[in-house]
């Protein structure tokens, strides 16, 4: 790179709301070389990488704090379970200020469209009863619905897409309708990057007495997020795509809907008192948390939270719309490839999906990695959009809060060289 | 540059891709078989013209990546010319090459060794099979009295 290219980056960067390579510095991955280049790591709507804050909170936890939570009555069962509650207050602070017994703790955000899909679904869909999704919606969003519809006679139906990549809301007056009992959709898309009106669609389900439910994995880790505001009564989200570990993920339901749910998953922790004859639940959240939980992840995604706080969410929104309007920018530039989904980066996350007209996308990728770029090519869990879109896969590359501008520059030289060399 | 990127995109394999063997549609179509790569959208169709048990003309047409369509133009230049059973040899030859279980290849199978590199990238050695695994579906249904079966050949289930 030219001093004088580099100096015009350097000064682009500081346009960006916050220093990208000061955040850099905090994740040790990043130093890692790939086929012999810097590690540029775009496969965040994937999974983020993790700030050294967060691996050391996990480190800490084994070596002072490891115990099983909410039973024993020693010191360290005392100080694990506090630790692990604590993530829980701080969860329910972070999307709005909800009341700690309605945040459960899941697996990620799949297991927790499966929980309200098998306790919720399964008590209050049936025959003729309506399920609305959209045709962007991630497999974690659609396959429980699918069963759920088939198993009850119920009837699935999807709000489509336009060709910019955004909701056809033409007829979604006749999408909702008094016979929908649930709007399940997706807050950001994994494909598209589409942010989508849900605050509207959510008024227009309530309106009908519809329920809604919020697949919110690639919102909340890019933008504030208030469910109260949102008016949600279902909502859920991963930590491992917001700096935390894999294995975490948040449900989060109204009191007043979770309470009459039956539980999903049975065994300890979950009842307050058992005998060969009867059993009785345990309050929320403990009712829909059985066995002993993912405590050390759940901690350390406390401190995930913390160090996203510390940035602040509307910052990094603010950074992603800048990074998102000078990808597409560099990226159409290109002869060749095209962006799927919106090309208005206030109306979209920094999930990035292009197509080239000649080359697959998994050559993309493969060829980007041999350069130390990571993307992600495929279907990305959601194939019927690919049949909308009516193409087999995308070539996508997802922004986070450590990506920058070189990052961007260095991408769209890469694929301009990667079209050189399959071309010839 | 980046040798196992350069080991499985060899010279050979790119010229295959960008100018591919076996494209042109063939008049007398005895055998019809589609396959695909669900995982990655790689879709072929192989139509063959057989006579006397031998494959008198072929035409492939794939859509996928580079190593998808090359190891189909290979195909197409292989097999012409060729009787049935011999064909249902080198295929299993090749797949063996592609799983690792047979290194040398006779002389006569030419650029189809260059496949040899995808080893290194376990995910792509069902786009290189693709158009083996449909050709070996097709030839079964012909000698089943079946050859224009409308039956998809999906490479997740053949593994």
């Amino acid at each position: 790179m030219t001093s004088d290219l580099k100096s015009e980056i350097m000064t682009d960067s500081k346009k960006l709301s916050f220093d990208s390579s000061k955040i850099q510095d905090d994740f040790p991955i990043l130093e890692t070389k790939i086929n012999g280049h810097r590690l540029v790591y775009l496969d965040n709507a994937a999974s983020s990488q993790k700030p050294e804050a967060v691996i050391n909170a996990l480190d800490n936890f084994y070596k002072t704090t490891n115990s099983n939570i909410h039973r024993g009555l020693h010191t360290l069962a005392e100080k694990a379970t506090n630790a692990y509650e604590h993530c829980r207050e701080h969860v329910a602070k972070f999307i709005g200020g909800v009341s700690c017994e309605e945040i459960i703790f899941t697996s990620g955000t799949t297991e927790s469209t499966n929980l309200v899909a098998n306790s919720w679904g399964n008590e209050n869909i049936g025959e003729g009863d309506e399920i609305l999704i959209t045709e962007m919606e991630h497999h974690a969003n659609l396959v429980p619905w699918v069963l759920l519809a088939q198993k009850k006679n119920a009837l699935l139906r999807q709000i489509p897409i336009t060709t910019d990549g955004t909701l056809d809301l033409t007829d979604i007056n006749k999408l909702i309708n008094e016979k929908t009992k649930l709007l399940a959709v997706t807050h950001m898309s994994n494909v598209l990057g589409t942010i989508n009106p849900i605050k509207e669609l959510i008024e227009l389900a309530h309106k009908n007495g519809a329920l809604t439910l919020i697949d919110g994995a690639q919102a909340v880790p890019h933008m504030p997020v208030d469910v109260k505001d949102l008016n949600a009564d279902f909502y859920c989200f991963s930590s491992h795509k917001m700096l935390g570990p894999t294995g975490v993920g948040v449900l989060y339901g109204k009191k007043e809907i979770l309470e009459k749910m039956p539980p999903y998953i049975l065994g300890g922790e979950m009842i307050r008192e058992v005998s060969f004859e009867k059993v009785t639940f345990n309050d929320l959240p403990h009712k829909f948390e059985a066995g002993t939980p993912n405590i050390a992840d759940v901690v350390a995604f406390d401190t995930a939270l913390t160090y996203l706080e510390n940035i602040g969410m509307e910052n990094i929104r603010n950074h992603e719309i800048e990074i998102s309007k000078y990808a597409i920018e560099k990226l159409t530039e290109i002869e060749g490839i095209t962006i799927q989904g919106p090309l208005d980066e206030t109306i979209r996350g920094a999930a990035i999906s292009f197509t080239d007209r000649d080359v697959h996308p998994h050559d993309i990728s493969t060829f980007l990695d041999s350069r130390g770029i990571a993307i992600r090519a495929g279907h990305h869990c959601a194939q019927p959009l690919m049949k909308v879109l009516k193409t087999v896969a995308t070539a996508r590359a997802s922004f986070y809060i450590y990506n920058d501008r070189a990052d961007v520059d260095y991408l769209a030289e890469t694929v301009k060289e990667m079209r050189r060399y399959f071309r010839g | 540059m980046n040798s196992s990127l350069d080991e499985m995109y060899r010279d050979i394999i790119l010229e295959h891709y960008r100018y591919p063997r076996g494209k042109k549609p063939i008049d007398k179509v005895d055998v019809s078989t589609a396959g695909k790569n669900p995982s990655c959208g790689d879709e072929i169709d192989v139509e063959l013209q057989v006579e006397n048990d031998i494959i008198k003309n072929i035409h492939v047409d794939c859509k996928g990546c580079a190593i998808s369509v090359a190891s189909a133009s290979m195909l197409a230049e292989l097999v012409k010319d060729k009787p049935l059973d011999e064909v249902i040899e080198n295929a299993e030859i090749v797949r063996k090459m592609l799983k690792g279980e047979e290194e040398n290849l006779p002389e006569e199978f030419g650029d189809i060794v260059t496949l040899k590199g995808v080893r290194k990238f376990p995910v792509r050695i069902k786009c290189a099979l693709l158009a083996w695994l449909t050709l070996l579906e097709g030839i079964k249904n012909f000698q089943n009295g079946d050859g224009r079966r409308n039956q998809i050949v999906s490479t997740e289930e053949q593994e």
